[in-house]
């Protein structure tokens, strides 16, 4: 495809991707590479500093914070992962829709969307959690529910702007079928600038379920997630303030990498905008 | 064609359009609050009898509240006798403590939240447009390069990590200010600074890219040509062209800034109503979240509306597009 051969020339996109994939290949494996259990509690070996042992020290229950923050990745990157999956699949079915049948399909979508976007996202996402009650399911929902809007309204404009194009009026012309035309000429031209942005928004999917753990709302207690330790850290943080630097800095790197990747491959994608 | 847009009559009738459709929105708003507090998993008339501490709830006790409630009537009948009791600004009781009004505990601690965001409005405008201002002028310098630094970090970065890393900072190690709590001026610092830095990276990048397009305009290569001070086209003109747009775009953030601070208000431990509702989900305390839901919602449409026009007004380009 042509966005990966020119991401593969992009010496910066390579080391973030690459970046990346050791990150969620630790959190695969997690089992293997975290060096104690992160569940263990041990009150006399508490608020211990670093040592061969515990490489990154001990949280508030004797814990080992190295191999909390490794099981953390879980939840972290691959609830927001699965969020993006989830709107950028509603969204693009919603858009495609709209924007390849018109008429009344078009007419209904795009009032939901309007409806959708004079909503204050970061509110709906606390009603959804108030309604169906606080676990993790319900905080992809949530995300899904408040983003799917935008991607549909994106995704259509492209559809629109595409399908009057010559090949795809050529394509109709020999007899090709709605869903061949769907597959083989809208997804592939849409799918790219599909991709940068959800590289874009994983970022604020990061944000947004650490923010939710951090406040309570989202992955519970005894499981280790980078926003509760912090939650947890913010407990203790006039005795032992250097619990929070880790899943801090964790947090960081991470929306960081998304974030730099995102900019990145939007360059690589668009070559005008770079001499702008 | 032109002259059409100055008569006046085409832009009142723009306002009219544009209030009905907002009032329209509203409706739309307060049907989702009234099918959010229905679709809760309890039974309102059993909610009422524990309010009002029945000992015994039997199926007789349970169809009387529901006739005395009128939860027997059509959907829609229901739904417009609820919306006559919001305008009587009647929201119910507290489902936790049956003694407090809703509204009584949202007016106790909405002061709270209005004091943060109006202080960190402050805050946003006092830093970022002089910066953007200046990121404009010295492009490419190093301080535009520190501020496109700061702008990506904070970027990267969530609220409440943000208001960590202050609390860190200045109550422990300098031990300058309180970490949480309220009542004096020295807790408001901290706060209003985390929700302002959300939006300060947001429009120092808004108000740099704006006067880098005004750059290029030909107004300023006319005021060049009359030999006007550098200093007096970048502050006179250029500044003053792109502060319209951004002060709508800032105006339309407020109910956002408002809606931003629930999270700040749990890491400081301000009392708003940001805290509020996030203690009303931990204790299902349904017509409370209702309340917050409905008055972000309506806060939304109504600034929408307000800047849109003021947009209409001040500026012809827009008027012209739509």
């Amino acid at each position: 495809m042509n966005l990966l051969a020119r991401i593969r020339k992009s010496k910066q996109a390579k080391g973030l991707l690459l970046f990346i994939l050791m990150v969620a290949l630790v959190g695969i494996f997690a089992p293997f590479i975290a060096p104690n259990d992160p569940y263990e509690t041990n009150l006399i070996m508490k608020f211990k500093p670093f040592s061969a042992a515990f490489p990154l020290g001990t949280d508030h229950l004797g814990r080992c914070i190295l191999s909390r923050l490794i099981y953390g990745i879980r939840p972290t990157l691959f609830l927001s992962l699965l969020t993006m999956l989830g709107t950028i699949f509603l969204g693009a079915f919603m858009g495609i829709m709209a924007g390849y049948f018109k008429g009344w399909v078009d007419e209904v979508i795009m009032r939901i969307v309007d409806v959708m976007l004079s909503f204050p996202s970061q509110i709906m996402i606390f009603a959804v959690i108030a309604l169906f009650g606080v676990n993790m399911i319900n905080v992809i929902l949530a995300n899904v529910f408040i983003k799917w809007a935008w991607y549909a309204r994106m995704i259509r404009t492209k559809v629109l702007q595409y399908r009057e194009k010559d090949y795809i009026l050529y394509s109709k012309c020999v007899g090709s079928s709605g869903g061949y035309i769907l597959r083989k000429h809208l997804i592939p031209n849409i799918s790219a600038e599909l991709v940068v942005l959800a590289t874009l928004d994983i970022g604020w999917a990061i944000i947004n379920i650490s923010t939710l753990s951090f406040l309570g709302l989202g992955v519970q207690a005894p499981m280790p997630e980078w926003g509760a330790m912090l939650s947890e850290a913010k407990n203790v943080m006039m005795t032992n303030p250097v619990q929070m630097f880790a899943p801090g800095i964790a947090i960081i790197l991470m929306v960081s990498a998304f974030n730099m990747l995102g900019d990145v491959m939007r360059d690589v994608l668009d070559p005008k905008e770079v001499f702008e | 064609m032109e002259a059409l847009y100055f008569n006046g009559g085409l832009m009142s009738f723009y306002i009219i359009r544009r209030t009905m459709i907002s009032v329209l929105l509203i409706l739309v708003v307060t049907f989702v609050c009234f099918v959010f507090i229905n679709l809760i998993p309890s039974d309102p008339a059993e909610v009422v009898l524990r309010v009002r501490q029945t000992p015994v709830v039997t199926e007789t006790a349970i169809a009387e509240i529901r006739a005395e409630l009128g939860l027997d009537d059509p959907y829609l009948v229901r739904y417009f006798r609820w919306l006559k009791d919001c305008i009587q600004l009647d929201f119910g009781v507290s489902y936790v403590n049956p003694t407090r009004t809703v509204i009584g505990e949202f007016a106790r601690t909405l002061p709270a939240t209005v004091t943060l965001a109006l202080s960190s409005l402050l805050i946003v405008i006092l830093v970022s447009i002089p910066t953007g201002f200046f990121c404009a002028v010295y492009k490419d310098s190093w301080f535009d390069k520190m501020a496109r630094v700061f702008v990506f970090s904070t970027t990267s970065m969530p609220a409440y990590l943000v208001g960590l890393i202050l609390m860190w900072f200045l109550s422990y190690k300098l031990k300058w200010l309180p970490t949480s709590g309220s009542g004096s001026f020295k807790n408001l610092i901290m706060p209003s600074i985390t929700v302002a830095m959300t939006y300060i990276s947001t429009y120092i990048r808004l108000i740099r890219t704006n006067m880098l397009e005004n750059m290029k305009e030909d107004y300023v290569a006319y005021a060049k040509v009359r030999g006007l001070k550098p200093w007096r086209i970048s502050v006179l003109h250029i500044l003053r062209n792109s502060l319209q747009s951004c002060i709508v775009a800032i105006g339309m953030s407020i109910p956002q800034l408002i809606s931003g601070t629930i999270v700040v208000e749990n890491v400081f431990a301000w009392p708003g109503i940001g805290k509020l509702c996030i203690e009303s989900i931990f204790n299902r305390d349904y017509p409370m979240i209702q309340l917050y839901i409905l008055f972000i919602g309506i806060l939304f449409v109504v600034f929408n509306l307000i800047f849109d026009i003021i947009q209409h007004v001040a500026d012809p380009r827009v008027r012209s597009l739509s």
